[in-house]
């Protein structure tokens, strides 16, 4: 097969004079987990209701597999979507959840196949046990377990994933999204998950599209968007804390903050008005100009401190090492090859 | 704290019982036992002196509802089977157009949606009985006074705003994402409304039966006005007991109470956990 496996192109839909998708623009390879990441309001959900037929686009074009799917019912484009809330029925057992898409009409399985097909689900997922549980008694985690099941029970061509790991704690989440990365790999089938959260779409991604008020601002390996991120607003999504930016001008090589010169320009970015330094690009010791620490935050293997430097609040990520507490003065010293620069 | 609240229950209860209770303990009478200055309401199974409150216990109320109304050939039963029939075949079309028509505008955007439900419920604004005479002619056009048909059709306009109102509320509550899972797994809309939307509205749709079972049921004017035999309903049957030249033959009418309300209480409590249901009763985590 030849082309991406999904192709949207030019998606718009408004509600009213919201445009929740602005001509959007992405696709999919046939084995590939392309997140996308927003912040709430995006257009995220809308973008996977549209691809999954529960919503209709104003203008724009859907395909998979080279073939036109916008004229097609939900039921006909054979995608599985999982929600954010999970939306199990509600007292009908596991079993019986698993059962439902498999008993559609035109699918045509016996019942022998349809017990396969659910015990097969029930394995990879790990709920076997939970099979004739009635779904109201689960918790978030084993109701999610749930949810994927139901989704990949029928094998569908293509999996949409709206925030399904949002409404989970901290540590089931972690480990659900390592679990769902390697059981989509197994699976080979492709994948669009959609997530506000940062670190899930770097941890998970193979691609990330950044999405922002309706508006697709960068597609690329994780590893592509937080490095270089097209703007200042792709850049602010990505990374823990976030973003150092900076409005500066340049001078006889020198980039000036607050009125004085700081540090060294970045000789390719002379036009730039703003530049982005990450909190791990600092060393503490060894700049010009000296900043207050205001706050120190352990977080185990390193702190996090917020400072004020040349006028404004940093957050810096420091070494366990270093011992600074609030109220010190240090020297942060930007790492000038991390340096990313826009022109606005 | 608990104790309070069973006496306070139990106090309303007694009120709340009372004349359904007194409506029972007179159907057991005969009618000289009802009309004294002196009311006697413990039964007992001999005559007894005036003064004294013991009544004998006597079923001759109820037999008299088996016999012929006052110059037909129709018993109270015959009665009780219109207001039956009517009042469960007006329930059920309201309630089915109801919820169909609360499913699309709950789930569809209706150009003039808001309007729309505005002027549905407008239709309960005006008192129904001051459209009596237009409905009159026009059901005589139709042949439609003295059948059934004819009220069942009126009591589900009726009852038709009360059912979309209601059930458009029950119906909200229920998460989209439960049909639109179903969508996506493979149904067609009208599916997922049968698999998923009506086993979860069905505690709705419960509720609403039992209101427009108990406003078809009461009806009056309508009934008297459309009707002079054939599909006379229990309330206008009891309207005709007062015209009797022998006074108000109360045994009877209480009887002819406990008969028809019966059935009612017997559905409310069929229903009673729907009823009860909590509103959010899901998985779909909000």
């Amino acid at each position: 097969m030849s082309g991406p496996f999904l192709q949207v192109s030019g998606l718009t839909r408004s509600f009213g004079p919201i445009k929740a998708l602005d001509a959007v623009a992405i696709d999919a390879a046939h084995d590939e987990l392309l997140v996308v990441l927003g912040p709430t309001g995006a257009g995220k959900t809308t973008l996977l209701r549209t691809i999954a037929g529960l919503e209709t686009p104003d203008a724009g074009r859907i395909a998979m597999q080279g073939r036109d799917i916008l004229d097609l019912d939900p039921a006909q484009r054979d995608v599985a979507l999982v929600f954010q809330n999970f939306s199990l029925y509600p007292n009908w057992s596991v079993r019986k959840n698993l059962e439902f898409p498999l008993k559609a009409p035109g699918r045509n399985l016996d019942r022998r196949q349809i017990v396969e097909r659910v015990a097969w689900a029930a394995s990879v997922l790990r709920i076997a046990d939970l099979l004739d549980r009635d779904v109201t008694s689960l918790s978030g985690g084993q109701m999610q377990r749930v949810a994927i099941g139901r989704a990949i029970v029928r094998k569908p061509r293509m999996f949409l994933m709206d925030e399904p790991l949002t409404n989970l704690d901290a540590k089931l989440r972690e480990a659900l999204r390592v679990e769902l990365v390697s059981l989509r790999r197994s699976l080979a089938v492709p994948m669009i998950f959609v997530t506000h959260d940062q670190a899930e779409a770097l941890s998970m991604a193979d691609r990330i599209a950044v999405l922002d008020r309706g508006r697709i601002l960068q597609v690329g390996t994780p590893e592509q968007v937080y490095q270089n991120p097209v703007s200042t607003a792709v850049a602010r999504q990505l990374g823990q804390p976030k973003i150092n930016l900076i409005r500066v001008a340049c001078e006889n090589g020198m980039w000036i903050v607050g009125g004085q010169p700081a540090f060294q320009a970045r000789h390719d970015a002379r036009t730039a008005r703003i530049i982005g330094i990450r909190p791990e690009n600092f060393h503490i010791t060894g700049g010009r100009h000296p900043a207050v620490v205001r706050v120190v935050e352990e977080m185990g293997p390193c702190r996090i401190l917020l400072a004020e430097w040349l006028g404004e609040p940093i957050h810096i990520i420091a070494p366990q090492s270093a011992a600074v507490r609030p109220g010190d003065t240090i020297y942060p010293d930007p790492d000038p090859a991390a340096v990313l620069a826009w022109d606005r | 704290m608990k104790a309070l609240r069973s006496v306070v229950i139990a106090v309303y209860f007694a009120v709340a019982a009372m004349p359904l209770a007194w409506m029972a303990v007179t159907s057991f009478k005969h009618t000289r036992d009802t009309i004294l200055a002196q009311p006697k309401y413990i039964p007992a199974l001999s005559q007894s002196a005036p003064h004294s409150p013991l009544f004998q216990v006597s079923l001759e109320a109820y037999r008299k509802l088996n016999a012929p109304y006052a110059g037909t050939d129709r018993t109270y039963f015959n009665y009780l089977v219109n207001s039956v029939v009517i009042g469960l075949l007006s329930t059920v079309a309201s309630v089915v157009l109801g919820t169909f028509c609360a499913y699309g505008f709950s789930r569809f955007r209706i150009p003039g949606g808001r309007d729309w439900l505005f002027f549905i419920l407008s239709t309960r604004f005006l008192p129904p009985l001051a459209v009596i005479a237009p409905v009159l002619t026009m059901y005589r056009q139709f042949d439609l006074p003295n059948t059934h048909l004819g009220l069942v059709l009126l009591y589900t306009v009726f009852n038709l705003s009360l059912s979309v109102w209601l059930m458009k509320g029950f119906i909200d509550d229920i998460p989209r994402a439960y049909e639109e899972a179903a969508l996506v797994d493979g149904y067609s809309r009208l599916r997922a409304f049968f698999l998923i939307i009506i086993p979860q509205a069905s505690r709705g749709m419960a509720v609403t039966a039992v209101f427009c079972l108990i406003a078809a049921l009461n009806e009056y004017g309508f009934a008297m006005t459309l009707n002079s035999y054939r599909a006379v309903t229990v309330p206008v049957y009891f309207a005709g007991l007062q015209k009797n030249i022998d006074g108000i033959p109360w045994p009877q009418v209480a009887a002819g109470v406990i008969l028809f309300v019966v059935p009612v209480i017997v559905f409310t409590v069929l229903v009673r956990r729907h009823l009860l249901r909590g509103v959010t009763f899901g998985t779909v985590k909000q």
